[in-house]
């Protein structure tokens, strides 16, 4: 099995976000590795050590996982993070033409991407911390023509590695979903605990290659953006409001407080 | 004067409301078709402002999900002239708006909480922080819009209900259902429709009835934080946050929850919060509005007596 993992470096979610020039501004904040990006390199290792002769991935097991990111230079950072979880190279799509990139060239470039490895599953976040749009894997899926298979809570993979189940939560349920080979699959937080890398992982990860493209490579050139921003106000912080101590009528103080704000 | 398309999606064949909400914004741009698939649902829509009707047969959501839905959307794009389309933000929603914007090679804005005439989407990002307003430069330009975003203006829906069929595509049958299991409903309203949610967190130490019981006095909704639902005090259908559901009620109570960021990003942007916690310093206080320091298993039950004495 080849399997690729799209990881997306975004700012820390505790850091402060602003906008400049009608998108995020990245320079000024510390960049990590998506933490839900985590799951699905955790997944691809979970899917790989369940098909190895040794029970380990990596080198020997005949399968390998590939992370692919498209970001600035400093994303090599986030690669690096997921290398030493486990995976064995990665492709870094950068290119100053693509600053400030929306979904639809994201997902352009990542699929040309995929295309050019002869992948038979992509593993994706099901949302990157910073747009927050989650769209981009069935985006991906639509095209490259593949099966879709997202929000998945399980993914079983069968012993012959051609085809793959998956079990789709969202808010209307659970449904059990099944394609043939190859799928992009979109995985949610809970379906496994992300392993720390090893003083091992990390030290085997400087080793790893990380193949650095840029548009022309892809034979794609920039496009120019469909949508646009047209004024981004910050909004005053949330101001702390009144704070009680509960010495026995914090319920009906809270109950009259709200009538009289007219709430309920 | 814009054809705008807005997406009916069913869950169960019921109607949520949002599809009022997605003809009420439509309407300030233009024409209103509303798309029906897998099913004439028509007779929920008759007071929503909705010129015509079209219903699209030919693919089968049901076993074929997003993409089966993007190739009736664009059957109805093609034959209807549609220069906008909205649906509702919601995994299934994003996920269909997004596919049909690489079809027809359209910018898609997501969760826009407001749209005006001149199809100007409002966006609240960064967790509430930061307003935007963008717009979509390609002839078709495609919203996905947040529930509970604003007050359903009624008006008068069409009569008759026009067919179309769509073919799959072949991309669309490679992925199939083999079995739903659907939400347990709860008599409760839905998280993301509801006026007031109160949610429990780790604070509650496994026992929701105080939270439930204060719900059910205000007829509100009920979440969670992501430590009560991993710890299966709650369904994780009930998670607000990051990786849950974004609501933005007029009221949101927090009951022994701290705070974190990733809660945050699902109700940083209701219009009144409250918070009831044990611990002073909870990083929740910083955003409420009014909190109340104290065991919310007595804060909640005195509040519950206080809300039945008022009535
Ligand atoms: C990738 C990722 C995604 C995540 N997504 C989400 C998400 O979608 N939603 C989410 O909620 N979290 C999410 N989290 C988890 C988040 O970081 C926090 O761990 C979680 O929100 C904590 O839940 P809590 O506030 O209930 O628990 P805690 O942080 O443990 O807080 C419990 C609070 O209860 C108070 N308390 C205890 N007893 C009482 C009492 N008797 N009366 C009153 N107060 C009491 C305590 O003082 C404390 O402040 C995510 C984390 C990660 C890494
Ligand atoms: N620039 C990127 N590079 C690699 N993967 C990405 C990128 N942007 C998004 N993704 C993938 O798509 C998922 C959903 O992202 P989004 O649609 O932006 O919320 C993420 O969790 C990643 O797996």
């Amino acid at each position: 099995m080849k399997i690729a993992v799209c990881v997306k470096q975004v700012p820390d979610s505790w850091a402060e976000k602003k906008m400049v020039n009608g998108s995020l501004d990245r320079a000024g904040v510390d960049a990590v590795l998506n933490d839900l990006d985590e799951y699905a390199v955790e997944e691809a290792l979970k899917i790989i050590e369940a098909h190895s002769p040794t029970g380990e991935a990596g080198e020997g097991s005949g399968h390998s996982i590939t992370l692919i990111t498209m970001g600035p230079d400093r994303a090599s950072e986030a690669l690096r993070k997921g290398l030493s979880m486990g995976a064995d190279s990665a492709i870094h799509i950068s290119d100053s033409a693509l600053a400030g990139a929306d979904s639809l060239l994201t997902s352009h470039v990542l699929a040309e991407a995929i295309k050019s490895g002869n992948f038979d599953l992509v593993l994706c976040g099901t949302e990157s911390t910073d747009a927050r749009m989650s769209v981009v894997p069935a985006m991906i899926a639509e095209r490259l023509g593949w099966a879709q298979l997202t929000f998945a809570g399980s993914v079983v993979v069968d012993p012959a590695a051609t085809k793959v189940e998956i079990s789709r939560v969202t808010e209307i349920g659970a449904e059990k979903m099944q394609a043939q080979f190859p799928a992009v699959i979109s995985v949610v937080e809970k379906i496994n605990e992300p392993r720390y890398p090893s003083f091992k992982g990390i030290m085997a990860a400087k080793k790893k290659s990380i193949e650095v493209k840029a548009l022309a490579d892809l034979g794609l050139s920039a496009t120019p953006a469909w949508s646009n921003v047209k004024d981004a106000t910050p909004r005053p912080a949330r101001a702390a409001g009144l704070k009680v101590e509960d010495s026995g009528n914090g319920g009906s103080d809270l109950v009259n407080y709200l009538a009289e704000k007219r709430v309920i | 004067m814009s054809s705008v398309a807005i997406l009916i999606e069913t869950i169960d064949g019921v109607v949520p409301k949002s599809a009022g909400e997605l003809a009420t914004f439509a309407k300030r741009m233009g024409e209103v078709t509303a798309v029906m698939v897998g099913g004439d649902c028509s007779s929920q829509l008759t007071n929503y402002s909705i010129d015509s009707l079209v219903q699209v047969d030919g693919v089968d959501v049901s076993k074929f999900g997003v993409p089966a839905y993007v190739d009736a959307i664009a059957a109805v794009i093609a034959a209807k002239n549609c220069d906008v389309l909205l649906v509702t933000s919601g995994a299934r929603g994003k996920e269909i708006a997004g596919r049909v914007a690489v079809r027809t090679n359209s910018g898609v804005i997501t969760d826009a909480i407001d749209i005006d005439s001149e199809k100007i989407a409002t966006q609240s990002i960064f967790g509430g922080s930061t307003t935007v307003h963008s717009q979509v430069t390609t002839p078709l330009a495609i919203f996905t819009m947040r529930s509970n975003s604003v007050e359903i203006v009624e008006g008068a829906c069409a009569t008759s209900v026009e067919k179309l069929s769509a073919t799959p595509s072949t991309a669309t049958l490679k992925a199939e259902v083999l079995a739903l299991e659907p939400l347990v409903k709860g008599g409760r309203p839905e998280l993301t429709e509801a006026a007031i949610v109160v949610s429990g967190g780790r604070g509650t130490n496994g026992d929701f009835s105080a939270v439930e019981a204060f719900a059910d006095s205000l007829g509100a909704a009920v979440g969670a934080s992501r430590a009560a639902t991993d710890a299966g005090w709650y369904p994780h259908s009930h998670q607000v946050g990051q990786t849950g559901k974004t609501v933005s009620p007029s009221l949101y109570v927090a009951c022994g929850i701290s705070g974190a960021i990733q809660h945050r990003a699902g109700m940083q942007t209701s219009k009144m919060i409250v918070a009831i916690n044990k611990d002073p310093e909870a990083p929740i206080f910083e955003l409420a509005d009014y909190g109340v320091v104290g065991d919310l298993f007595a804060v909640l039950p005195s509040a519950t007596a206080a809300i039945s004495a008022r009535k």
